[in-house]
């Protein structure tokens, strides 16, 4: 028997180390709390592995150096946290367009403006919608731990390569500050598509190549759209994933992502505990979102109502109605700001809901 | 039959957009040459702007990567960190380097990345359709300054290779222009110099070429000309700005 040995990280040193062992070898980040273990674990670690760190003038700066590292072949990240990943979306929105591979990572903290530095999940419509200009998406990976976190981090870059496109760590600042056990797994590996088409050089290549998020004529622009509706579908097939917990016969489903499904998990156990059926239901990618099996839970004959928790005012919420389309009656309970709802919270409102349904 | 002039190795075989008089074919053709004669297309990079220079990719025979507006000294410096050994260049215009990019511009001098940067001021924002630029002369139409640039409104035009000057970083700054044939052959040596000291991992090298916009000017290429060299010239001083000791 193997015998794996747990070791105690800091969630953001963790994400940054995971990225080093899958691979990353161009760190480029901007100081925000609650993120700044990232770049300053980079700033010693990249070194060390061969890598490139620069710690840039701004996110604008720091999101373009991820664009020129993927453009020319080399696998890069970014972190942020709120303010600083909304000035990012600049480039993000052009790693769309130009097809680049790289991580991005976010670990949300209240807002709206420079709001606070308290955990949050108030960027989920950004992540999930874009957040730039354009018609486009990310794989939005959303952790509810560290030992998540790394193994998520580690299979964003495989994602990223296969899908050329960035991939989006979608945590908070709960996950990024806090520290717990973790073992380091193998991820295992994807098969990846050749890096044909950088801009490294052409090195005997019989032709240049030109990475751009440019195509003037609305023809091929349109085209080009269209290819990239084709790629999200296939993501929406092969990448969805989620979590569930006694969901077969609940009465009560709570869907919650992140630091709040865990909390949300301790009140589902708690109701159990006094006889009501509780099930959770935990989107593991927010974007693609897990929509065809919380349709198909909702169904259920037994399930009389959903909750939705989130450390926002409601956004998945949105997600979590288009997949029910009314089945059953969906209801919301969300703290923001930077506050935390608490197991009591949301086994309360779990109750009410029922009572309110019966 | 003896070969006189040919086209440079470092271009694709495709037309030019560029309009009559504009300087950004004659830099490109500059550009290309310095590439071809240090035997580099094949590891060069070549980061491209936004404006009229956004097509540049399509072009030049090496590999090219497209930046979004002002910030090609963000990609340039990660392209020649994870490329040491070949050749980077930045290309770009007025608006997206003095105005848009400043921050990326002045960042790059300042960490001395080595990498060049060919810097086009023709005094206005092109490819919009004649705005002003932070480069735009005293008393020079815009479309954004129908009566002219005014001091007390707009602030003076920014010399860029004195403000990068003051970065340690910055081991060569020489404006140039392309306005005849001994400033073009000027403009060349200067272009192939800051390569060279590329290559040769200097520090980060700057080449501002003053370039003629006929069109957004709203004069012929002749007449384009003889104003950039009366007045552009007369207020951006032609020569190495600053040329550190190696």
């Amino acid at each position: 028997m193997i015998t794996v040995a747990k070791e105690l990280w800091k969630g953001n040193e963790a994400i940054a180390e995971a990225a080093v062992r899958a691979g990353c070898r161009c760190f480029f980040g901007y100081p925000i709390t609650p993120q700044n273990e990232i770049p300053e674990y980079m700033s010693m670690r990249m070194p060390q592995v061969g890598g490139v760190f620069v710690q840039s003038e701004s996110e604008l700066a720091a999101i373009n150096m991820v664009y020129g590292a993927a453009a020319s072949g080399v696998r890069a990240m970014t972190s942020s946290s709120s303010p600083g990943v909304s000035l990012k979306q600049e480039g993000i929105s052009a790693m769309c367009s130009g097809e680049l591979p790289g991580v991005v990572v976010n670990m949300m903290r209240g807002g709206p403006g420079l709001g606070t530095i308290q955990p949050s999940q108030c960027d989920y419509f950004q992540a999930t919608r874009g957040g730039g200009n354009g018609d486009y998406r990310t794989i939005v990976l959303a952790p509810c731990d560290i030992q998540e976190a790394v193994d998520m981090t580690q299979e964003a870059f495989d994602l990223a390569d296969i899908y050329r496109m960035p991939v989006v760590i979608l945590g908070d600042g709960m996950i990024g500050q806090m520290m717990e056990p973790i073992e380091w797994h193998d991820i295992p590996k994807r098969e990846l598509p050749p890096k044909d088409w950088t801009a490294s050089g052409r090195k005997g290549r019989d032709h240049s190549n030109f990475v751009t998020s440019l195509r003037i004529d609305a023809a091929d622009c349109e085209q080009f759209n269209l290819s990239l509706e084709a790629k999200y579908k296939t993501i929406a097939e092969k990448e969805t994933r989620w979590a569930e917990q006694d969901t077969e016969d609940c009465e009560i489903l709570v869907v919650a992502y992140g630091t709040p499904s865990r909390i949300a998990l301790s009140a589902v156990e708690e109701l159990e505990a006094k006889g009501i059926k509780a099930g959770l239901f935990r989107p593991r990618t927010v974007w693609p979102f897990p929509s065809e099996r919380l349709a198909q839970i909702a169904a259920q004959p037994g399930l009389k109502a959903i909750l939705v928790v989130e450390m926002s005012l409601g956004q998945m919420l949105e997600d979590v109605q288009l997949a029910v389309k009314g089945a059953k009656p969906v209801r919301f309970y969300g703290r923001v700001g930077g506050m935390i709802p608490s197991v009591e919270e949301i086994a309360e409102e779990a109750e009410k809901i029922l009572r309110e349904v019966q | 039959m003896t070969t006189v002039y040919r086209k440079s190795a470092g271009l694709q075989d495709r037309d030019l957009h560029y309009c009559p008089g504009c300087g950004h074919g004659i830099v490109h053709k500059l550009i290309a040459e310095c590439m071809e004669e240090l035997g580099v297309i094949d590891s060069a990079i070549l980061v491209c702007p936004v404006g009229c220079s956004v097509f540049a990719g399509n072009y030049f025979a090496c590999d090219c990567i497209e930046a979004i507006h002002g910030r090609a000294p963000a990609v340039g410096t990660a392209v020649k960190h994870t490329h040491p050994d070949q050749l980077v260049v930045t290309y770009q215009g007025d608006g997206d380097l003095a105005s848009i990019g400043a921050a990326e511009i002045v960042h790059a001098a300042m960490r001395g990345e080595k990498f060049t940067t060919v810097f086009i001021n023709n005094a206005i924002y092109g490819m919009t359709g004649g705005q002003m630029a932070p480069t735009t002369l005293l008393g020079q139409r815009a479309t954004t300054a129908p009566l002219g640039r005014k001091k007390e409104l707009h602030g003076s035009p920014m010399r860029v290779c004195e403000l990068l000057a003051s970065q340690e970083g910055l081991a060569y700054a020489e404006r140039v222009c392309v306005a005849d044939i001994p400033h073009l052959n000027k403009a060349k040596k200067a272009i192939k110099k800051a390569f060279e000291l590329q290559l040769a991992g200097v520090g980060f090298t700057f080449v501002e070429v003053l370039s003629a916009c006929p069109t957004n000017w709203g004069m012929s290429p002749v007449e384009a000309n003889k104003w950039l060299m009366e007045n552009m010239a007369a207020y951006y001083p032609l020569g190495v700005i600053k040329e550190a000791q190696v």
